[in-house]
C-alpha cells in the first residue's frame, strides 16, 4: 500500500519546485511550464486524498478524480491561451523575456 | 517494503529529479519540455499505484501527448536565441525568492506529511471509467458543460491571439 502521507509530501515538493520556477525564471515559456507543474502537484494531492477516503463513505467516492479531470481541462485551456500570448508577445517584442514586458509592473 | 512502495518511491524520485531538471535547465527550452514529459509520465505511474487508472490514462494523453507537444511546437516555432535562457542580473532578488520558497516548502512538507490514516482496500470498480463516467454525467453534469464552455472560449482566444493581423 502506498503511504498517503508521502504522496502529499511529494505533492508539496513538486508545488514548491513550480513556485521556485515562477519566482526565479524569466523565460515566459518556462514560467508557463512551472505553472503546469503546480497544477499537477494539486492533481496529485486530489488523487491521493481520494484514495485515502475510498471505501469510507458510500456516496461521492470519485469527487477527487472528477476534480482532477476539471483541472486538466482548465490547464489545457490555460496553456492554449498562454502560448497564444507568448506568440503575440514574440511577434511584437521579438523576445519572450518577462523583463521586456514591464509596463504593468510597479 | 512491498513492490508498490518501491515503485512509488522510484516514480517519486524520478518526478522530483525531472522537475528540478526543468527548473535548473537554463539553456535549452526543448530539454526543459522533455523533463516535463518525464515528470508527467512518472505522475501517471503514481496515479496507477493509487488505483486511479482513468486519471492516469488521461494524464498521459492530455499532458504528455497534447500540452507538452504544444510547448514544443511553440519553442520550435519561435526559434529563440540561446541568450534568452541565461539567468538575469537580479541574483539578489532571485536568491531571496529561492530562500523563502525553500523554507516554506520544507515547512509545508513537514506539515502535510503528518499522520494520515492508511487507506483500506479500494471498493470494486474504483478508478475505472464506468463509475467515473456515471459520476461525471449525473452529479457533475453542470461542471462538464462549464468545462466545454471554457474549452470553447480558450479555442477562440488562442486563435485570436495567435492571428497575424486582427481585422
Amino acid at each position: 500500500m502506498v503511504p498517503i502521507a508521502h504522496v502529499i509530501g511529494l505533492s508539496a515538493l513538486l508545488f514548491m519546485i513550480g513556485v521556485a520556477g515562477v519566482a526565479t525564471r524569466r523565460n515566459l515559456i518556462v514560467v508557463l511550464m512551472s505553472i503546469e507543474l503546480m497544477l499537477n502537484a494539486a492533481n496529485l494531492a486530489f488523487v491521493g486524498f481520494n484514495r485515502m477516503w475510498a471505501g469510507v463513505g458510500a456516496a461521492h467516492r470519485f469527487d477527487g478524480q472528477v476534480f482532477v479531470l476539471m483541472v486538466v481541462t482548465v490547464a489545457a485551456a490555460e496553456v492554449a491561451v498562454g502560448l497564444g500570448i507568448v506568440i503575440a508577445m514574440f511577434r511584437n517584442r521579438d523576445s519572450v523575456n518577462l523583463e521586456d514586458v514591464s509596463l504593468l509592473k510597479w | 517494503m512491498t513492490t508498490p512502495q518501491i515503485l512509488f518511491y522510484a516514480f517519486a524520485a524520478l518526478a522530483v529529479a525531472s522537475a528540478l531538471g526543468m527548473l535548473l535547465n537554463l539553456r535549452n527550452a526543448v530539454a526543459a519540455a522533455m523533463s516535463l514529459v518525464v515528470t508527467m509520465v512518472s505522475l501517471a505511474g503514481i496515479y496507477v499505484l493509487l488505483e486511479a487508472h482513468l486519471v492516469a490514462a488521461i494524464q498521459i494523453m492530455v499532458y504528455a501527448g497534447a500540452i507538452v507537444v504544444l510547448f514544443l511546437f511553440v519553442v520550435m516555432l519561435l526559434n529563440l536565441r540561446a541568450d534568452e535562457f541565461s539567468p538575469g542580473r537580479q541574483w539578489l532578488t532571485k536568491g531571496a525568492a529561492l530562500l523563502v520558497v525553500t523554507a516554506s516548502g520544507a515547512h509545508l512538507v513537514r506539515l502535510l506529511s503528518a499522520d494520515l490514516p492508511e487507506p483500506g482496500p479500494p471498493p470494486p470498480g474504483f478508478g475505472g471509467y464506468a463509475q467515473l463516467g456515471v459520476s461525471l454525467f449525473t452529479d457533475y453534469v453542470l461542471l462538464v458543460e462549464m468545462a466545454s464552455l471554457v474549452l470553447l472560449a480558450a479555442i477562440v482566444g488562442a486563435v485570436i491571439l495567435a492571428k497575424r493581423k486582427i481585422d
